[in-house]
């Protein structure tokens, strides 16, 4: 076990150094600095001399490879690729072109988005598997057909209508919760509300459909056949043999999306103003501030590995026939 | 008048190519030909396509783009072109897209939705809600005539359509009744009782409401504003209207862009299995690793530059939105191949193991050749399948990717672009509503059809399911 | 209390509604005593597990419905019943177990976790008392160590193991009556010989009544009591065990008994049936069975037969057991045609292909780098030689390797070791075109008729694709003439040629990829268990052709099968394969009347057979078939072994001959006393 995730771990370097390489080409051989500062600096005063103070100051003065001018190992050190693509191997990501500390800014504003994602995603299985076991007890009747045709119609529309008109509801015609923003501790509760119930309500569509094909499709198999000549009830059947045989599709699923929890939702919380990892994301996208993106990038794809990982040794706890080796 | 064609009408007539092949291809085979046959018998299926065919061919009209030619000036040698580019269904729309008013105005209304200061005749400065340009700009008295003349315009375009409708079941009442060989009489009973394996009946009425709300806006929308009109007085209808083909598009081309990496690596890696699998897997792991919607804006950023810092790459407005649209097609594209391949991989592994792949084998027949005649034919319906439920998803990413800042052109119209503009009139009192209304109700329909009709095919098409029925 | 436990009256299910809805049992009526087995017989897709899963009121949800009938259990109308009070039944008077013990068992509950639940259900068993019994009814069910196996999941357990849990869950509720449908056959024949022995112990020790829902005349003969014929959804006859070998009256039944192979039919065709069992989505006006039945006169295609009494015990649905009808008389019994075989001639056959030391193992590779950790050995150094025009039997159970040998004589598999020689040509050594234009000689045909064809192409394809690619046959229209002389050949029409493979039965189907194989005109054919997916009557259509065949254009076979009774039909000679490796090969009648491998002996005698009276000495392997990737040192057969010596376990054995023609791999052939020492 402990070997298999070590094995795993060192998988996962050639696939972050992918990333790396990925990220480094959009990012500076795309565009290269001069263009990008030149768009920084907008298009009235571009001198190249003011071109080469903003590079300068934000760090993207040295070559991209390889530096003929510096001494010894500083020739593969004092580049561009070394200061921003390999030092995120160390998760050091440096200062954003606006300047601030994004390691910092990350420690920081991760918490906020926490307390978003994790309560979606707890009550959202927890809503959406009850549902779909309804569905799939009253499976054949109108009750499952309409919650079927639901599913579909809840699923065809645009995550974004939930949002406005969630707060429409609840801020602005029942000033129930306040329409946005954050306040940690204790307090936060008030804000947290309204996105944790619109993210689950938006998902209840697609994960209910999908939940209950899952739970048709174990419903179906021989070993229920078994069951049910046993003379188990209906209810037991689906909780005691069903729902333990299809939470294995469920769970791991859900996994492989833990980590990335900590990048919070971009949508949801750029519209309540929670000032998590989310938001960050789409205020450096929409500033353009590189810097920032890269940094998300790297992490996103740090945890998603690390999902991957937690998805195979999940595995192995909720299905027996697995075994690492 | 000088034709214009843009890439993404270029690439929508190659898909419309491929369509064609795809049904003549699939009318041979029997076993192409009898899901397709299971699925046009299903009455939510065929609404739903006539649905999606009505959105089909309203962004058809619109990939057709010409320049018009300005009038002849004394002395002029050449004919010269407007600037701008404009498509049939703005020929259809007419003045739709000129009728701009000052700013916001609501559906129906004959005023502006803000008060403004006007002097009066007597010389007094005077806070009202003036008259809109064109919006009921033919009325005397809109107070007391407003009421009749939209009921009075509802009506002509209800008995035109039903006139339309009427034709049209006629003539497929006498095509049918010639198929059938029972006389059109006969054909026509039939389809009035639902008595048919298509559903005709299904299939007429879903198009009359269509082609009822074609005639009302033909009727209605050249004196009103039947969305209300947006920040800058643009017509909100021909807004909605507009960005139908940037959803198509969007949701067709990035497949269409994707398919031939999905299909090709997905069949390599399976069949061949070894080093070929290992780097393919690498491959799509790795672009699987970044987050979908990084991966995008990190991609459209990136093109944003280059395209700013590249002005002289395009010769009109048009142009560069139309590459932008094409762009981001193809990063959606390449950012989710991932999925299908994955899928294909599987299932290729599973079918190499077929005795009849082992059977060509003993035969000595060419791995090309296995390829191309076992495998491919036997993986189509995953990726049909594939195709018609990433539709969906397309169309509604386009509208997130906007809101974020990495969607189409802000000059391109689209669903996304207008509900990013229209978000924060939520928060004005008195509230804007129809924008945001009418983009996510346009929105709703497409997505909510191709849904439907994802279902439909699905059933039909996966063996598995159809076991399970 | 009375004698009849369970009474089914004129039972009849649906599938489905419309047009495609199907009636796989019409007016099915039976009783079952106490105590006794009833066999329910019948081809695939004749209605007798839809039966099954009617009286516990299993059928398939929504599809099924059960539309008339009664089923009294005990005088007690179970269709009448509350679903709570089937509930009582299900598991606590009627147990059921079913034929995939793969899929049968919960993968993610311990097997004692799901023997315990049906107590708890039926016996009210909870905790440490539930425990003890679970205990009691794994040793019952001779599961050896239960209390380890008490907490292990399913797929820890071999499939023979497997159906002993289920057996274990059935006897859980403590049932009058045990349904066991198709209990054996997923299972190779030393697991079932071992399964059936423990039904029937159990069947003593608890005094229940078994039905038994089979398409095997060999397990029939040996599990039951009274017996009853199912045909297209209907009982065509029910008789006493004794009665039905001896003096069966349907033509279907006889037919049944004619159509099964075995040695002293060697020299003559298989009585066939022919045609196919009808669809049963219709309404029949006529005797089902007339379209195959060659006794069918007027009558049978005009109006539906009755059931008739012969006497108490015996019943039958034919015109011809009416009394009051006179039937056109015919020679009774159609007398079985000799088939000239291809007599080994004076001269000694030229060998065709020769195999010596062939070795095929399976890297099994971990981690990162995909090191080699081991191997899986699945053929092991085998030696073989095919005459030409003869056949070659090549006998094991699931998992000893037979299949690898056979692809890896046609070089559909990379060989590790040893050498394969086809006309003197080493294919071994033959890479790219040479190979490609040498695999026009040995073809091979797959066991199921349904993935061994593209279902994207038509037949015409599928025969012409072979020829394409060997480049036999000038052009399209040659080729397409002598696909149509080739569908002619293997029984079917020239006009199917544009016809998909699904519209074709699986004997049909069978016959298109012999036509496929004949295309590139090759010499040597693998039939790889061909007739193991096929109903018996079918089964003896597909042999009939092969032996055709065989005698027309002269082809080797190497036959891989586990079906004994087709081999001492069809081979010439017999090797006999166990965890990669040969154990005994001779010609036919040296192996199967006189087998010196104790393996051998054990395999023959599993076989259940129809009229072999009590007499027969049964020897039980115990155990199942060690894993290739570790087999025991020395004999691999040693640890089953009821001989096994010291000797036995440090090495394997050498090749020993018994005579010119018959070698035997075992230490306890003595080459001085020619027998093997007594027990």
């Amino acid at each position: 076990m402990f070997a298999y995730i070590i094995r795993r771990t060192l998988y996962a370097i050639p696939i972050l150094i992918g990333v790396n390489m990925i990220t480094f080409v959009l990012f500076f051989v795309v565009n290269s600095p001069d263009d990008v500062a030149r768009m920084n600096l907008g298009m009235k005063h571009v001198t190249p001399e003011a071109i080469e103070k903003w590079k300068a100051d934000h760090g993207y003065d040295q070559p991209l490879l390889y530096n003929a001018d510096a001494p010894g190992v500083e020739r593969l050190t004092d580049t561009i690729f070394f200061e921003k693509s390999v030092k995120l191997f160390a998760f050091e990501f440096g200062s954003s072109d606006a300047g601030r500390d994004i390691g910092a800014d990350i420690s920081e504003r991760m918490w906020p988005s926490l307390a978003i994602a994790v309560p979606t995603l707890l009550l959202g299985l927890l809503v959406h598997v009850s549902f779909a076991m309804l569905l799939a007890f009253f499976r054949g009747t109108y009750l499952d057909l309409s919650g079927v045709i639901l599913c579909v119609v809840l699923m065809s529309i645009s995550g974004l209508f939930y949002i406005i008109a969630g707060q429409y509801l609840f801020s602005k015609l029942f000033h129930l919760v306040p329409v946005s923003g954050y306040e940690p501790g204790w307090q936060a509760w008030r804000f947290v509300l309204l996105p944790v119930l619109i993210g689950v309500f938006s998902g209840l569509g697609a994960s209910g459909r999908w939940y209950r094909t899952i739970f048709l499709e174990e419903i179906n198999r021989d070993y229920v056949r078994t069951a049910r000549a046993k003379g188990l009830p209906e209810l037991r059947l689906l909780f005691r043999h069903v729902l333990k045989n299809a939470m294995v599709p469920i769970l791991t699923g859900v996994v492989v999306i833990l980590p990335l929890l900590f990048m919070g939702s971009l949508i949801m919380e750029s519209f309540f103003g929670i000032p998590g990892l989310g938001s960050y994301t789409i205020e450096a996208i929409q500033k353009q501030d590189f810097a920032i993106v890269r940094a998300m990038v790297f992490l996103g794809s740090v945890l998603y590995i690390i999902g991957l990982l937690l998805t195979d040794l999940s595995y192995t706890l909720v299905d027996p026939r697995i075994r690492l080796s | 008048m000088m034709w214009v064609l843009l890439w993404t009408d270029a690439l929508v007539f190659a898909l419309v190519a491929v369509i064609v092949t795809f049904v003549l291809y699939a009318r041979k085979h029997e076993h192409m030909r009898a899901p397709w046959r299971e699925v046009v018998r299903g009455r939510i299926a065929v609404a739903a396509l006539v649905v999606l065919m009505t959105y089909t061919v309203t962004g058809l009209l619109d990939s057709v783009h010409f320049r018009k030619a300005l009038p002849m000036q004394d002395g002029q040698q050449e004919v010269q072109y407007a600037g701008d580019v404009v498509s049939l269904l703005d020929g259809l729309l007419g003045d739709l897209a000129t009728q701009v008013e000052k700013t916001y105005s609501a559906p129906f209304a004959t005023t502006l939705y803000t008060r403004e200061t006007v002097i009066a005749e007597d010389g007094t400065q005077q806070r009202i809600f003036p008259r809109l340009k064109y919006g009921g700009a033919h009325l005397a008295d809109p107070v007391s005539e407003r009421v009749g003349d939209i009921a009075l315009r509802s009506l002509r375009a209800l008995g035109e359509a039903l006139l339309i409708i009427l034709l049209l079941y006629a003539l497929l009442s006498a095509w049918l009744g010639r198929r059938w060989n029972t006389g059109s009489a006969a054909a026509a009973l039939r389809m009035l009782r639902g008595e048919t394996d298509v559903p005709w009946r299904t299939a007429l009425v879903t198009l009359f409401v269509f082609v009822f709300l074609a005639a009302l806006i033909v009727n209605l929308a050249s004196v009103w504003h039947v969305f209300g009109t947006d920040k800058v007085g643009k017509d909100v209808l021909y807004q909605t209207i507009k960005s139908i083909r940037t959803g198509l598009v969007i949701g067709t081309l990035t497949t269409l862009v994707m398919l031939p990496f999905a299909v090709f690596l997905g069949m390599m890696a399976g069949y061949f299995r070894g080093w070929v699998d290992d780097v393919i897997q690498y491959l799509y792991t790795t672009l699987n690793s970044i987050p979908g919607v990084l991966l995008i804006a990190a991609s459209v950023l990136m093109m944003q530059v280059y395209m700013d810092t590249h002005p002289e790459l395009f010769e009109t407005m048009e142009e560069r939105a139309d590459l932008r649209l094409l762009f981001l097609c193809l990063i959606l594209g390449i950012t989710s191949w991932t999925g299908l391949c994955r899928l294909l991989r599987g299932e290729t592994l599973k079918l190499r193991e077929l005795e009849y792949v082992q059977a060509a084998d003993a035969f000595g027949v060419a791995k090309a050749t296995i390829l191309m005649r076992h495998l491919l034919p036997n993986l189509m319906h995953l990726v049909l399948i594939a195709v018609v439920i990433d539709f969906s998803g397309l169309v509604l990413a386009e509208a997130v990717l906007s809101y974020v800042g990495v969607g189409v052109d802000a000059t391109t119209m689209s669903w996304g672009n207008m509900i990013n503009r229209a978000r924060l009139e939520m928060a004005r009192e008195p509230m804007v509503w129809w924008s945001l209304l009418a983009a996510f109700s346009f929105m709703f329909m497409l997505v909510l059809a191709a849904n439907l009709f994802a279902d439909a095919v699905r059933d039909a098409f996966d063996p598995r399911l159809r076991a399970q029925r | 209390m009375t004698q009849t436990l369970l009474q089914v009256d004129n039972l009849s299910v649906r599938i489905g509604n419309g047009d495609s809805a199907i009636r796989p049992v019409d007016g099915v009526s039976f009783e079952i005593r106490r105590g006794e087995t009833f066999a329910l017989l019948g081809e695939s897709g004749c209605g007798k597990s839809m039966t099954a899963l009617a009286l516990l009121r299993l059928l398939p949800q929504p599809a099924g419905e059960i539309v008339s009938g009664s089923v009294r259990l005990d005088g007690e109308e179970l269709l009448a019943l509350t679903e709570s009070g089937m509930r009582a039944v299900r598991g606590g008077r009627i147990a059921m177990i079913f034929q995939e013990p793969m899929t049968s068992l919960n993968p993610v509950m311990t097997v004692g976790a799901q023997i315990a639940e049906s107590l708890e259900q039926h016996k009210n068993l909870r905790g440490e008392a539930a425990r003890q019994r679970v205990l009691e009814l794994l040793d019952d069910v001779g599961i050896p160590d239960a209390a380890r196996r008490f907490g292990e999941y399913p797929h820890q357990l071999s499939g023979g193991m497997k159906q002993r849990v289920m057996i274990a869950i059935a006897l859980a509720g403590d049932p009058d009556l045990l349904i066991a449908d198709e209990p054996t056959t997923a299972l190779d024949v030393t697991i079932q010989a071992q399964v059936l022995d423990l039904m029937r112990k159990l069947q003593r020790e608890h005094g229940m009544a078994v039905l038994l829902i089979t398409h095997d005349l060999g397990v029939v003969s040996e599990m039951a009591d009274r017996i009853a014929v199912m045909y297209a959804g209907q009982l065509v006859e029910q008789a006493p065990r004794d009665v039905f070998f001896g003096k069966a009256r349907h033509p279907y039944s006889k037919k049944l008994f004619a159509a099964l192979p075995d040695s002293s039919k060697r020299e003559q065709r298989l009585t066939v049936i022919p045609g196919t069992v009808p669809p049963l989505n219709q309404v029949f006006y006529a005797c089902r069975f007339a379209e195959r039945c060659e006794r069918a006169w007027e009558l049978c295609n005009r109006q539906q037969p009755d059931w008739f009494a012969v006497d108490a015990e015996q019943g039958v649905r034919c015109h011809l057991a009416d009394p009051t009808l006179s039937p056109p008389t015919s020679s009774d019994e159609q007398d079985a045609v000799a088939v000239a075989r291809s007599q080994p001639s004076t001269a000694p056959p030229q060998t065709l292909l020769e195999v010596n030391g062939l070795k095929i193992h399976f890297p099994i590779q971990r981690g990162l780098f995909k090191r080699v950790v081991g191997q899986v050995r699945a053929v092991d150094g085998i030696d073989l030689a095919i005459p030409s025009g003869q056949t070659l039997a090549l006998v094991g159970e699931s998992g000893c390797g037979k299949t690898t040998v056979g692809k890896g004589i046609l070089q559909l598999l990379n060989v590790t070791a040893g050498s394969v020689c086809f006309e003197s040509v080493e294919l071994t050594q033959l890479k790219g075109e040479a190979l490609r234009s040498r695999r026009s000689d040995f073809q091979i045909i797959f066991q199921d008729p349904y993935s061994s064809m593209n279902p994207r192409m038509s037949v015409g394809d599928i025969i012409e694709e072979g020829m394409i690619a060997q480049r036999i046959g000038a052009g399209k229209a040659e080729r397409r003439q002598r696909v149509a002389k080739l569908l002619e050949q293997v029984g079917l029409r020239p006009e199917h040629i544009h016809r998909y493979p699904h519209e074709f039965s699986g004997g049909q189907r069978q016959r298109i990829c012999i036509a496929r194989a004949l295309a590139v005109n090759p010499k040597l054919i693998v039939c790889d268990e061909p007739t193991s997916a096929l109903d018996v009557s079918v089964q003896a259509q597909i042999l009939n052709l092969l032996q055709d065949l065989q005698n027309e254009l002269g082809l080797s076979f190497l036959f891989i099968t586990h079906d004994l009774s087709v081999v001492a039909y069809l081979a010439d000679r017999i090797a006999v394969m166990y965890l990669g490796r040969i154990v005994e090969e001779g010609n036919v009648e040296d192996v199967l009347e006189n087998p010196r491998h104790p393996y051998t002996e054990a395999l023959l005698s599993a076989v259940p057979r129809v009229n072999d009276g009590d007499g027969r000495k049964i020897i039980r392997l115990e155990g199942d078939l060690p894993s290739p990737s570790n087999p025991p040192t020395g004999c691999h057969f040693h640890p089953r072994c009821r001989h096994a010596q010291a000797q036995c376990s440090a090495e394997y054995p050498p090749v020993s001959e018994v005579s010119g023609t018959h070698q035997v791999r075992c230490y306890l052939w003595d080459r001085q006393t020619g027998s093997v020492p007594p027990e």
